[in-house]
């Protein structure tokens, strides 16, 4: 197999809040021999805000990046489900409408027209990499960890941009998972939503979306979360309980990336700072399982 | 007498946004999957049937419009192939650019709150997007705990940061801002 190289989409969350996530992908890249190039100088997506109030900033956001990226010229890589979503959208429109797309050049200031493809990691790793060729880099079973995968929405809806297999019962996730020697539960609420972008404004709301996904999860025998998404994983760490002052945790399962699970299983160096950062703390659980000492 | 119904935002939609509002035959599979319609105060397809009868002022100061997390469940299983979610945004566009109150002020907040960061920073900052949003809201308390939480494990940084190239996000922001909402 060719090396694999990218131009690489970081995402804001990727250095803040969800840093683990962006550290354990660099990681696992690097040690995959996946060579990614940070575009250099790159912008936010405009995230839902974007798209919600006004269609062309929308486009014009996401279109600086794909500029950038048009001057790289490789392939770019994006690890955020709702970057690589609005990233991938933007796309489509700018290159199926021309008249569109002068639009948002004359707002960027620079050629939109990316035609290379936008690709999430986890699609890489499953599809490109392929389980047969991460296997024997592999130096521990992840047994024990009992996981129910959660896509969210953005990896996987509108299925005409996305990557997954299935819009309503996706297994990338699940085929990555079992290969690590997770144990994958089976349950029905793999795409439903968190509720993210209502997570500072209506968080009545989301606290009701995060709690059912707990609840399931429990019941479906996990003692764990996996996603590939950092609204996502915010969101079920941090909006479980009504925290006007105090801030409790209902539910302690931890929630992790697809990343760091993977980092964990080739024995990378690091990995204990990314579980340390965790608001719901997996050291616990990895430790009685003798995971990580 | 039977009046004609009111198609002018049927296809005002349309023209905005490609999506034939019409095809709707209420199947209600949207409200269905929506995993916020019991919040709304109008659900999925009432809002596209509302929209086949022109209902603009009622529909632009509603709370679903606002609500709609943009999952895009309800598009993916429309058997008609209405891209539901694109309908709440192009409401949503118009809601702000005719100056509609808006059925739920704090969302806009939030909306605003998140694109002025990225004007200013080109990224973003948690900090930056948590703190305008709170003093645009007033709601200068919540999540106090888990504030402290973020900054003891670090999910919150002190310094944002920030686009090299400011003029570029300083170009999008007027350009795209010209006779819309900001």
């Amino acid at each position: 197999m060719s090396r694999l190289s990218f131009s690489y989409f970081p995402g804001c969350s990727q250095s803040g809040s969800a840093e683990e996530f962006g550290d354990s992908t660099l990681a696992v890249c690097k040690a995959l021999g996946i060579d990614l190039e940070e575009l250099p100088d790159w912008s936010c997506c405009g995230a839902s805000s974007g798209h919600m109030t006004n269609d062309l900033l929308s486009l014009a956001l996401p279109g600086r990046d794909l500029a950038l990226a048009k001057t790289i010229g490789k392939d770019m890589l994006v690890v955020c489900a709702a970057c690589y979503s609005r990233m991938k959208v933007s796309q489509n429109r700018i290159l199926a409408d021309e008249e569109l797309a002068r639009r948002v050049e004359e707002a960027v200031g620079a050629d939109p027209r990316f035609t290379g493809e936008i690709r999430h990691l986890l699609d890489v790793l499953v599809n490109d990499v392929g389980i047969a060729a991460i296997k024997p880099w592999l130096r521990e079973s992840l047994a024990g960890l009992k996981a129910v995968p959660y896509y969210g929405c953005l990896l996987v809806r509108p299925p005409e941009v996305c990557c997954c297999d299935s819009v309503e019962n996706p297994t990338e996730l699940d085929t990555f998972l079992e290969a690590l020697g997770v144990e994958v539960r089976p349950w029905s609420f793999k795409t439903d939503c968190c509720g993210g972008s209502l997570s500072l404004s209506r968080t009545d709301i989301v606290e009701k979306l995060v709690n059912k996904l707990f609840e399931r999860a429990e019941e479906a025998g996990a003692n764990c979360i996996v996603t590939a998404c950092p609204m996502c994983t915010a969101n079920l760490e941090m909006r479980q309980e009504p925290g006007k002052f105090g801030f409790k945790l209902l539910h302690d399962m931890p929630v992790m990336y697809f990343t760091e699970l993977l980092g964990l299983a080739m024995g990378l160096a690091g990995s204990e700072k990314w579980f340390k950062s965790h608001i719901i703390s997996p050291v616990p659980l990895l430790k009685e399982l003798k995971l990580t000492s | 007498m039977i009046e004609a119904v009111n198609r002018r935002l049927e296809e005002t939609l349309e023209a905005r946004t490609g999506q034939k509002v019409r095809d709707c035959y209420q199947c209600k599979k949207c409200s269905a999957g929506c995993p916020v319609a019991f919040a709304m105060d109008l659900v999925p397809h009432e809002v596209m049937k509302m929209v086949q009868y022109g209902q603009e002022e009622r529909l632009l100061s509603c709370s679903t419009i606002w609500l709609c997390a943009s999952c895009e469940t309800c598009s993916t299983r429309c058997p008609n192939e209405i891209d539901i979610a694109g309908v709440m945004d192009g409401l949503r566009q118009m809601a702000l650019e005719k100056g509609a109150p808006l059925g739920e002020p704090e969302i806009g907040m939030f909306h605003k709150s998140f694109l002025g960061g990225i004007k200013y920073t080109g990224k973003t900052n948690e900090p930056v997007l948590i703190g305008a949003y709170k003093a645009m809201s007033r709601r200068l308390f919540d999540d106090l705990g888990l504030g402290a939480v973020m900054v003891a494990k670090h999910k919150i940084k002190i310094f944002p940061r920030v686009v090299k190239d400011r003029k570029a996000l300083k170009r999008i922001f007027d350009e795209t801002g010209k006779g819309g909402a900001k």
